[in-house]
């Protein structure tokens, strides 16, 4: 009736248009992500959900399926590369998790462990990104930034604003906000904005909120990123 | 609302009319801002914003993506020396320090008084002719002490660019060899009117068919029969890839164009690899015949619209060529109704940009010429059936067009009896480093290395860097190989090195390149890049061991598989290959031990030495630690 591809050897059904990774999320398969949320375009940047289409390596939140795909996602040598990824992700930033308020909902944290990440390996940049607490209400610790855009686009497509934006080049690319001076206090930012939901890290956190669940309860806690899927059915389109 | 600042309230008016408040321009409205103020204040961003309706957020995302643009004040005079290899080799360091003191600035810094700001910038396409800068955008080759100690003069005693003796700015074409491209005489329009004879009929004069301003339809005999010689030619493209360009054209023609849409053609001036200034020469000399190509290519694919994206060290060629468009224009084989046909409307507009190597990369070139930060897209879709503006778009490398043009002039049979089998036509090289005449070679593919290093007046070559950095570097055993798709492929550079050059450095020189060209879009070559960069240098300051091998295998492993675009998938070539070749130029920094950490505590007081004035041997802890030793 409708046409499959493989995923590590277990036949996908997809509908045309769907990414790999939207056909595999919706068969309930974990395929390690981070800048992808499905109510979003794909952004493709943060390659962490790279898998092998016939061989050849291919970001799954961009690539269309197509019928007969052969694609491999959980082998070694993938998760390999994406520890090396993830290793990339925490020494480019400053990321102190036991005292940061996102530990135990974060995807970055969370997928490392999924992954058996046990050091950085790599040497700390240790950057200098002073944080935004001009708000009264949001603190934006950018420390933790790993530039997945996701708060940029909720920003732009959902609330029509462009709160969120970045900047620079290279290693020098940073999250900027929408205000002459550069504060979050002076952007038209409000506290129901879908961009300060997405934050897959410890960025954009609510003021006096801290530890409202305790360590141990929260989401990753719980359960293994894998079993936690973030599916939703609507529709997502490629970033123009 | 910005009567704070009169100068921006005079300046943007202009520049905002002429680009007509479109946003896509942002690009250009940024350069000419920069160019005519300086830098790009808050106060100018205020009216950028009321007047493209763009969000500040975004304006500032661009801004601070290319090198060329300030958000901060930096001097009134901002010289940027290039920094290739080959430079450093003619003594562009030295001659840097030699600025820095006589203005008393530091490099990367502004002097106390705002005057001026000195720093490095990636190579500009001066190899031929270096070592070279760049002055407010404007090129001054063929450095000297002397030529220094007057720039100094001239920056002190504050003389406007404009009042500076002519004389600095002559850069020279440098041609060595000619063969077809470089030998044509070609009149604009001759190679137009040759495709249009050509074939029986072209469709356009018959009245049941589209024009050329709708974009035509399939299977029109005159356009189809120019890819067809182009296909005969075995064209392929001389930016890099190496892709055939009859394919190309063919999908761009055959993709269907919404109403109210048209199709594009974009030639590829970005010219950005190291080592590589051909389309300089191209574009300074025969324009007519890139352009014509353009035209031709706009023929053969039904496009209406052309774009010329000139990287921005190019600037000085801006005025020439608008004039050269403009008299194409006169002559009845640019604009509307070109050669008379009515319908046959083609014209060209001159996009610059502002100072990043990805934007060659031609999805990230079509970002730019859309106003946007210079990212490279997810593909498919690809640009010819989806580029500038979502609309089917060609982008073609210089050259290519150039070659274009001849194979209209003179067919596709001509064009393939030339070079070889699989890679028909002549290569323009630009060679520079250690040879006795620098400069641009044309040569039939297929030559040797050896043979061109003869020519050249080459001696005691250690290595050649094929294709800049991102290319191939071959050593003596293998100058017998040839410059040829099928063989050891080249976009164009051609860095030469003798014995006494120290091939560990040449890398490392390539691995600073790519991680300060690095669009940061994609964590593998935002961060890779800059990790492979903190290794070279760790090897170059004696910490190195043998463990740093596998590093640099893991590196280049995950940068060619997860990188986003070509400047991630190459960053680790030039480690790699001269680590294949040249393993003791590695292997002497080495210390003995398995692993050295990278951290260095002496080192890290550089700074404090700095700020204190004190380089003694007591301000040194190697000192302190061999004295404490028994
Ligand atoms: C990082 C990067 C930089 C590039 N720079 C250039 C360039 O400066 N000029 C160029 O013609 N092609 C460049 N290319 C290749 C272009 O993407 C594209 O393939 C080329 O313009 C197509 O033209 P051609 O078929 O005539 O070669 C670059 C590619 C990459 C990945
Ligand atoms: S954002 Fe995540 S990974 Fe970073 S410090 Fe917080 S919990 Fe740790
Ligand atoms: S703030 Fe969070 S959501 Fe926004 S780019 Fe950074 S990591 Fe992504
Ligand atoms: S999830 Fe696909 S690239 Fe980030
Ligand atoms: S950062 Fe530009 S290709 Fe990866």
């Amino acid at each position: 009736m409708s046409a499959t591809f493989t995923l590590d050897g277990k036949e996908v059904p997809f509908r045309d248009g769907q990414t790999i990774i939207q056909a595999a999320q919706e068969q309930g398969a974990w395929i390690p992500h981070l800048c992808y949320h499905p109510e979003f375009k794909p952004h493709g940047s943060c390659k962490l959900c790279t898998v092998t289409v016939n061989g050849r390596h291919m970001a799954s939140c961009t690539t269309q399926a197509t019928a007969g795909q052969v694609v491999e996602s959980n082998t070694e040598a993938l998760n390999d590369e994406r520890r090396t990824l993830l290793q990339m992700l925490f020494v480019e930033g400053n990321h102190f998790c036991p005292s940061c308020e996102k530990s135990g909902n974060c995807k970055l944290q969370a997928t490392a462990y999924e992954l058996g990440m046990m050091t950085p390996h790599f040497d700390h940049f240790y950057p200098s990104r002073p944080v935004d607490a001009s708000h009264p209400e949001i603190l934006l610790d950018f420390n933790r930034c790993i530039l997945c855009s996701l708060c940029v686009r909720a920003s732009r497509d959902v609330d029509k604003k462009f709160v969120f934006a970045l900047s620079g080049r290279g290693i020098g690319t940073k999250l900027i906000v929408n205000a002459a001076s550069g504060r979050l206090a002076d952007t038209n930012v409000a506290m129901d904005d879908k961009a300060l939901e997405v934050c897959p890290v410890g960025v954009i956190l609510r003021k006096r909120h801290g530890f409202a669940v305790p360590i141990g309860e929260r989401t990753y806690d719980k359960a293994p990123i894998s079993e936690c899927p973030d599916y939703s059915p609507l529709p997502a389109k490629e970033e123009a | 609302m910005n009567d704070k600042d009169p100068a921006v309230a005079a300046v943007l008016p202009p520049i905002l009319a002429r680009w007509q408040d479109d946003p896509t321009a942002l690009v250009q409205i940024l350069r000419e801002v920069q160019e005519q103020l300086d830098w790009i204040s808050p106060e100018a961003i205020d009216v950028i914003e009321k007047a493209l309706k763009l969000p500040r957020s975004k304006i500032e995302g661009v801004a601070s993506f290319y090198s060329f643009f300030y958000t901060q004040p930096r001097g009134r005079y901002r010289v940027l020396f290039s920094d290739n290899i080959i430079e450093r080799m003619q003594g562009s360091v030295a001659l840097m320090e030699r600025m820095c003191k006589c203005l008393w600035v530091e490099k990367g810094k502004v002097s106390e008084d705002g005057l001026v700001s000195i720093d490095t910038t990636s190579c500009i396409g001066m190899g031929d002719q270096g070592p070279a800068l760049l002055v407010n955008n404007r090129v001054v080759p063929k450095l000297t002490e002397a030529r220094v100690d007057q720039l100094c003069e001239l920056i002190r005693s504050e003389v406007p660019l404009a009042d500076w003796p002519a004389e600095l700015f002559v850069v020279e074409d440098n041609i060595h060899r000619r063969d077809v491209l470089l030998d044509s005489d070609l009149a604009p329009g001759d190679a137009l009117r040759a495709a249009r004879e050509r074939a029986s009929h072209d469709g356009l004069d018959a009245a049941n068919t589209r024009s050329w301003r709708e974009g035509l339809p399939g299977g029109l005999i005159g356009p189809a029969s120019v890819i067809e010689e182009v296909r005969r030619a075995g064209l392929r493209g001389r930016g890099g890839a190496g892709f055939s360009t009859a394919l190309k054209w063919d999908a761009c023609r055959n993709a269907p164009v919404a109403d109210g849409k048209e199709r594009i053609v974009v030639c590829n001036a970005d010219e950005g690899e190291p080592g590589t200034f051909k389309d300089r020469v191209l574009l300074n000399s025969y324009a007519d015949l890139v352009f014509e190509g353009m035209t031709v290519a706009a023929y053969a694919v039904g496009a209406t619209r052309g774009f010329l994206y000139l990287r921005g060290e190019y600037r000085y060629l801006l005025d020439q060529l608008h004039a050269v468009l403009a008299r194409r224009r006169e002559a009845g084989v640019l604009g509307r109704n070109i050669l008379g046909i009515a319908g046959a409307d083609f014209d060209i507009e001159i996009h610059l940009g502002a100072g990043a190597y990805v934007c060659g990369e031609e999805s990230a070139l079509i970002e730019s010429l859309e106003g946007k930060r210079g990212t490279p897209r997810n593909r498919p879709p690809f640009p010819v059936t989806n580029g500038y503006l979502d609309q089917p778009t060609v982008v073609d490398n210089v050259e290519t067009f150039a070659c274009a043009a001849m194979i209209a002039l003179k067919g596709g049979a001509w064009f393939a009896g030339i070079g070889t089998e699989k890679s028909s036509g002549t290569k323009l090289l630009s060679i520079s480093g250690d040879v006795a005449k620098p400069g641009i070679y044309e040569f039939p593919l297929g030559i040797s290395v050896g043979q061109v290093l003869e020519a050249c007046g080459a001696s005691g070559t250690q290595a050649v860097q094929v294709g800049g950095p991102s290319g191939t570097c071959v050593n003596v055993a293998e100058f017998g190989r040839h410059i040829a798709f099928e063989d050891v492929p080249s976009a164009g550079a051609f860095m030469v090195f003798d014995s006494t050059r120290d091939m560990f450095e040449v890398a490392r020189n390539f691995v600073h390149f790519f991680a300060h060209e690095s669009c940061g879009f994609c964590t593998p070559c935002r961060v890779g890049t800059s990790l492979l960069k903190n290794l070279m240098d760790k090897l170059a300051n004696g910490h190195g061991s043998p463990y740093d091998f596998g590093e640099i295998e893991n590196m280049n492993h995950i940068l060619q598989q997860m990188s986003h675009c070509g400047l991630g998938h190459s960053a680790c070539n030039p480690v790699l290959d001269t680590i294949a070749r040249f393993r003791p130029a590695y292997e002497r920094r080495l210390s003995n031990v398995n692993y050295e950490p990278a951290f260095d505590l002496d080192r890290a007081l550089a700074p404090a030495r700095l700020m204190t004035g004190r380089d003694d041997e007591g301000a040194h802890l190697s000192v302190h630690f061999e004295e404490s030793q028994p």
